[in-house]
């Protein structure tokens, strides 16, 4: 990266805003300490807080409209789980699986996904943002500016998704019948992370291809609601060919088949080897990093561009 | 009078036209659902083959057929109601209101104009696309496709009335988001985009079949699969005309009412 | 000018140059055209094209240029927003392209027709959220916020939500936002537009007061003249991407002899006025078009026309900036478009 200063520049932020604004002068202040990637995330983090903090008080300000909307929020994500119970109310299985595993299928990845959408969800927004030139007061902070336009427009209401796939999520645990072991207990939430994070890589990839193409928004949306929609589902309805795409090309199996089909004990999809029941950890780490270098180069893209 | 109207409507679809990025964007989205819902159809059909009346085939058509209307019908609003809105919410409405072309008849004509690019643009692709790599229903006969345009337009028709009505609601609530939004669900729901309509149970489905958001989506489709016959798919239409006019007329009350309101308040 | 020396390359050292310092600074954007139905062609524009210029510090510029002629391309890079295609820049020692977030602790920047401000929140949360933005420690922060409410009147406007404020409220909020840092640089892209004249007057005062008393360097782009006038002893001319002059705002006056434009209109129409002092522009029914310099006053202009002929409304139109730089060049149809109703 020595090439491309612009991503030091960044995080050498961690630096500069130590101490702030001390001797003014002319001459080099700041000593930066060795930056890792740690301070960046927590700079992030940080950023997020603030800002998404600034949109729930400007929410609050409409407070009637805030309950609608986050009614809304949770019945219009009901509505898929309506799709099933009215598929179920004509047959007793799908795709060889009972309701039980459908809704823990569906707990797990809509959870996900409305973690990933709650944080996340305001990145599909950006391509406006790139194209009225309104992301340039994001570039003026001392602050990363991936975190910034990803708390922009931060919507509490999207809290409902999550606690609707939570309440089908308890719901298939209730009546599952599985033989819990330690490691299944444990697998649980790492899968839920891990779902939430793959979802939010590939909102960040896809908010990065705004960069370039600012309409192109609806494209991740096949990949985000589309994949969220497909995950609902067993594999074993879906064409192999699809299964093995979500499997080996964008990894959404790993946010819940390869790990919640273990737990069901059934046998893994796309005959994935056996270790990679733990392996989302691993594809979440990858997928984040990749999210990553797709920002910093759709951005560079941006700043010599300007479109 | 009825020349600006044309021009608006052209204006409509080139306005769209200009988007191609987005339109592509769209078309590929619409796919991408559409392989999706196919396949836990079969799964549904599978189990229960005659469902609803429909075959598999029927019921992949009526997937795909659900895919191509998305945009034209605005299934799920993104037409023209944001920006009347806004325009509302900003007061610029009132600068429209004084314009000697109706509010109403414009923004009928634009929709139109947006809809039918949208047939076109994001309607065919995903329907070609569907029809290749699905055993879907084909019509037997010619003349049921342009019966099938006929009521996509009455549909289309209706989903304006119904979003023109909810635009007109920001005149008296502070905050039309969330008419919007109930609309919104309104229509995902009732319109047949979760499931076939003829799939919901008992006395739902019963109430789903008779309301406007039916005219949307599962009349068009069923005219598709000709599931009319004769003077049944005189019905049809007669089914859609009559909500687009009765709704039509609600929007012209109120904007009527508006009007009244917006002069009286001076904005 | 002068130009960094040795230890200049370092990055984040100090230059012995100016404290604002451009040297042939380039960007070059790619620009793709429809050509046909599918095919699209490349070309290349040249938005800045090799500007070199310095900045002292304590400062206070005026950047001002037709629209598209560079201006803000140079603002961009100048705050690191966007990467220049050559050449070399600095702000305070920093190259703002490498070390964007590090330069933004130094530089405030308003945007006259982009609020920063939070729109459904009191003025105050936006400051709050400075605050901790920018890790302004508490005593500097409640100082400057102090400063910034008596200057700028802010005080019983603190707890009005920004929805709620006028322009000028509102441009005076961002201007306060965009001061609590202690940026040693502020730049300002068109403070004072469509703001009332008290408005105008209040803002300029307080800029003016800003750099007096703290140092701090100001860059200003604006196509109000008097904003120019009252505020800066330096000028700076950008079209095509190029600087065009660069000097005292005298210069640019003789350069351009600028003139005044008193707009007369008379009880009927009449031939054309003839008074000492004034040139007949030109005409339209009962309106009349007179110029005059603008280094004049504006009363025995008035008072002659007054005197000599039935008047019904009188007004005066101040020079554009753009009708100057039109002037400079010689483009008189230019000139006379931007200064006609």
């Amino acid at each position: 990266m020595a090439e491309h200063p612009v991503d030091a520049g960044t995080v050498q932020t961690e630096g500069a805003v130590e101490g702030p604004a001390e001797g003014r002068g002319d001459g080099p202040v700041e000593e930066f300490a060795p930056v890792l990637g740690g301070s960046l995330l927590g700079e992030s983090w940080r950023t997020y807080r603030m800002v998404a903090g600034m949109w729930i008080r400007s929410t609050m300000t409409y407070r009637a409209s805030f309950a609608l909307t986050l009614f809304s929020s949770f019945t219009v994500t009901f509505f898929d789980f309506v799709v099933i119970l009215l598929m179920f109310g004509q047959v007793r299985g799908l795709g060889g699986f009972s309701f039980p595993e459908v809704a823990f299928l569906y707990g797990t990845t809509s959870t996900s996904f409305g973690l990933a959408d709650l944080t996340m969800g305001s990145l599909q927004r950006m391509g406006r943002r790139v194209r009225l030139g309104s992301l340039d007061t994001f570039l003026l902070r001392p602050v990363p500016v991936l975190a910034q336009v990803a708390a922009d427009q931060f919507a509490l209401r999207r809290l409902g998704r999550v606690l609707q796939g939570l309440l089908v999520l308890v719901w298939g645990l209730v009546l599952l019948d599985v033989e819990w072991t330690v490691l299944k207990v444990l697998l649980l939430p790492v899968m839920l992370v891990c779902g939430a994070l793959i979802f939010s890589a590939v909102m960040v990839i896809g908010a990065s291809a705004l960069f370039w193409a600012q309409d192109a928004a609806e494209v991740t949306s096949s990949f985000t609601y589309g994949g969220n929609t497909l995950l609902q589902y067993p594999p074993s309805i879906f064409a192999q060919d699809l299964v093995r795409g979500v499997v080996y090309v964008v990894p959404l199996a790993f946010v819940n088949w390869v790990p919640a089909l273990y737990i069901l004990g059934r046998p893994a999809p796309a005959g994935v080897p056996a270790w990679t029941v733990f392996a989302s950890p691993l594809v979440a780490v990858v997928c984040c990093v990749l999210a990553g270098l797709a920002w910093r180069a759709g951005l560079r893209s941006y700043r010599s561009t300007g479109s | 009078m009825l020349r600006l109207y044309m021009t608006v409507a052209a204006g409509g679809f080139r306005r769209h036209a200009t988007y191609r990025m987005a339109t592509a964007a769209g078309v590929f989205t619409n796919t991408v659902f559409g392989f999706i819902l196919s396949y836990t159809y079969i799964a549904l059909w599978d189990e229960r083959p005659h469902l609803g009346g429909y075959d598999q085939a029927d019921a992949l058509a009526y997937v795909w057929i659900g895919q191509a209307l998305l945009a034209t019908c605005a299934l799920m609003g993104g037409g023209f109601q944001e920006e009347v809105m806004e325009r509302i919410r900003t007061g610029d409405i009132a600068v429209d209101l004084y314009r000697p072309a109706d509010l109403q008849t414009w923004w009928f004509s634009d929709n139109l104009g947006r809809s039918a690019f949208h047939l076109l643009g994001r309607g065919v692709v995903p329907m070609t696309v569907g029809a290749i790599a699905f055993d879907i229903t084909l019509p037997s006969r010619p003349s049921t496709w342009p019966a099938f345009l006929l009521a996509v337009a009455l549909g289309s028709i209706v989903s304006f009335s119904i979003w023109y009505l909810v635009a007109m609601s920001a005149f008296w609530l502070l905050d039309g988001q969330g008419v919007a939004q109930v609309a919104w669900l309104g229509g995902l729901f009732f319109s047949g985009m979760l499931l076939p309509l003829n799939v919901f149970p008992g006395a739902l489905g019963e109430v789903a079949r008779v309301l406007p958001w039916a005219s949307m989506l599962q009349v068009p489709a069923d005219v598709y699969l000709e599931k009319y016959e004769g003077w049944g798919l005189l019905g049809a239409f007669a089914f859609q005309g009559c909500w687009a006019v009765v709704l039509l007329a609600a929007g012209r009350v109120a904007q009527t009412l508006a009007t009244r309101k917006v002069v009286v308040q001076g904005g | 000018m002068t130009f960094s020396g040795a230890f200049g390359e370092a990055g984040s050292g100090a230059l012995s140059g100016s404290f604002i310092e451009l040297e042939n600074v380039e960007k070059v954007f790619s620009v793709r055209r429809k050509a046909g139905l599918v095919r699209r062609e490349k070309s290349e524009v040249r938005a800045v094209d090799g500007i070199s210029f310095g900045v002292e510090r304590g400062e206070m510029v005026g950047y001002i240029g037709p629209n598209g002629a560079g201006k803000s391309t140079t603002i961009k890079m100048l705050t690191g927003i966007l990467t220049p295609s050559g050449g070399r820049l600095r702000v305070a020692g920093i190259d703002p392209s490498r070390e964007r977030t590090r330069l933004a602790q130094r530089i405030g920047v308003v945007f006259g027709q982009r609020t920063t401000l939070w729109w459904d929140l009191p003025l105050k949360d936006s400051y709050r959220l400075m605050h901790r933005m920018y890790r302004i420690p508490d005593d500097r922060f409640a100082a400057n916020l102090a400063r910034c409410v008596e200057l700028l009147e802010l005080g019983e406007l603190l707890d009005v939500p920004v929805r709620q404020l006028s322009l000028g409220q509102r441009m005076r909020g961002d201007i306060a936002a965009a001061l609590l840092h202690d940026p040693d640089v502020l730049y300002l892209d068109e403070p004072t537009i469509g703001l009332d004249v008290v408005s105008k007057a209040r803002v300029r005062e307080f800029l003016r007061e800003l750099n007096a008393t703290r140092g701090t360097t100001v860059l200003l782009t604006t196509h109000d003249l008097t904003d120019i006038e009252q505020l800066c002893k330096r000028v700076m001319v950008i079209d095509h991407g190029r600087l065009m002059y660069d000097g005292a705002l005298g210069g640019l006056h003789e350069a351009g002899e600028s003139e005044r434009l008193l707009v007369v209109d008379l009880e009927r129409e009449l031939p054309p006025i003839e008074v000492a002092g004034a040139r007949f522009v030109r005409a339209e029914g009962p309106r009349q078009w007179l110029a005059f310099p603008s280094s004049a006053s504006a009363a025995p202009v008035v008072a002659a026309v007054a005197a000599a002929y039935p008047l019904v409304d009188l007004s005066v139109r101040e020079p554009d900036i753009e009708a100057v730089i039109a002037k400079m060049y010689g483009e008189r149809e230019l000139g006379a478009r931007a200064g006609s109703p």
